[in-house]
């Protein structure tokens, strides 16, 4: 949905995405106070039920995830990786209630890439120990090879921000004209369809990306 | 070519080379075929590391499939953005 504001005289239009961005932080963030609240009230001698049972699985599935994937050293990113991986999860599974996911804007998708890409390059930044080390790392393994280098370092977040966006646009584009062919049809073929774009690839584009950014940020903090 | 404006003319080539970018889309389909195949190998030679045969082959598949986007978002660029389009009324021909 798209908000126009009015002031003093002047049209501005909010876009779609971002007010579908906001909509999911604000989501996620009432979720966050109310989990928050269960588990200030949780009884620990017990064993876990319900909602806290639900958070603590999926909060141990991450964490060890980032163990296997990014080692123990790297440990401290999990709560990164997992703050990326339920927006983007939360951001694709819009495309369910009707609204546009925000992730089919390239501004979104490319906005997450950016924050992974400097992220990897503080690492390398430390790890290489100071500009000169780092600048330094770009002209191995001989000097002919610094513009691939810079080429492939720079790729990473465009293949990266691309390649969710790619999928869940294509995915929106596919689901848009089935419903404007099919007309009043549509309610039969759709909620397979619906399935498949939203939900499995979604999902799927979600864990490929959290999976990525660990693979780099792991990959700039290996000496 | 009477009867064709410039305008009709520079979409239409633009829908034919958004169909032709789609062509990248086979070099990604047998590449994750391929993956997908050695996978159901691995996990039939070692059905215990089906957890971790899944997840490396679901990240390289995800990786073979760029080029594939890439022609993907050329397509959507010619369709929907149309910068030749821009570009000619630009020109102000």
């Amino acid at each position: 949905m798209e908000l126009l504001i009015t002031i003093g005289g002047k049209e501005i239009i909010i876009h779609s995405s971002i007010v579908n961005t906001v909509l999911v932080v604000i989501l996620l963030s009432l979720f966050a106070l109310y989990v928050n609240s269960k588990f200030k009230s949780a009884d620990t001698s017990k064993k876990p039920v319900g909602l806290q049972n639900i958070v603590e699985i999926l909060v141990g599935a991450v964490n060890n995830l980032v163990m296997t994937t990014m080692g123990e050293n790297n440990f401290k990113f999990a709560p990164f990786i997992f703050t990326i991986i339920c927006f983007i999860g939360v951001a694709n599974l819009l495309g369910l209630t009707g609204l546009t996911p925000p992730t089919s804007d390239y501004s979104v998708t490319f906005s997450l890439a950016l924050i992974t890409f400097f992220i990897t390059q503080i690492m390398l930044f430390k790890t290489r120990r100071g500009l000169g080390g780092y600048l330094k790392s770009f002209t191995e393994p001989f000097v002919l090879l610094t513009p691939l280098n810079v080429i492939g370092e720079l790729a990473n977040p465009i293949s990266l921000s691309f390649r969710l966006f790619g999928n869940i646009m294509s995915g929106g584009i596919i689901m848009t004209l089935l419903y404007s062919a099919l007309g009043y049809f549509a309610p039969i073929v759709t909620p397979v369809l619906h399935g498949y774009f939203d939900v499995f690839s979604g999902l799927l584009q979600t864990f490929i990306f959290g999976m990525l950014s660990m693979i780099f940020i792991s990959g700039a903090t290996e000496e | 070519m009477e009867g064709i404006t410039s305008e009709a003319f520079i979409l239409g080539c633009s829908a034919i080379g958004a169909g032709l970018a789609m062509i990248a889309g086979i070099g990604p389909g047998i590449g994750q075929g391929n993956a997908a195949a050695r996978a159901c190998e691995a996990v039939g030679r070692q059905p215990e590391a089906q957890g971790d045969i899944t997840r490396t082959m679901l990240l390289g598949q995800a990786v073979a499939e760029t080029t594939g986007i890439y022609g993907l978002v050329i397509a959507i660029i010619l369709l929907f953005v149309r910068p030749l389009m821009t570009y000619y009324v630009g020109l102000g021909l």
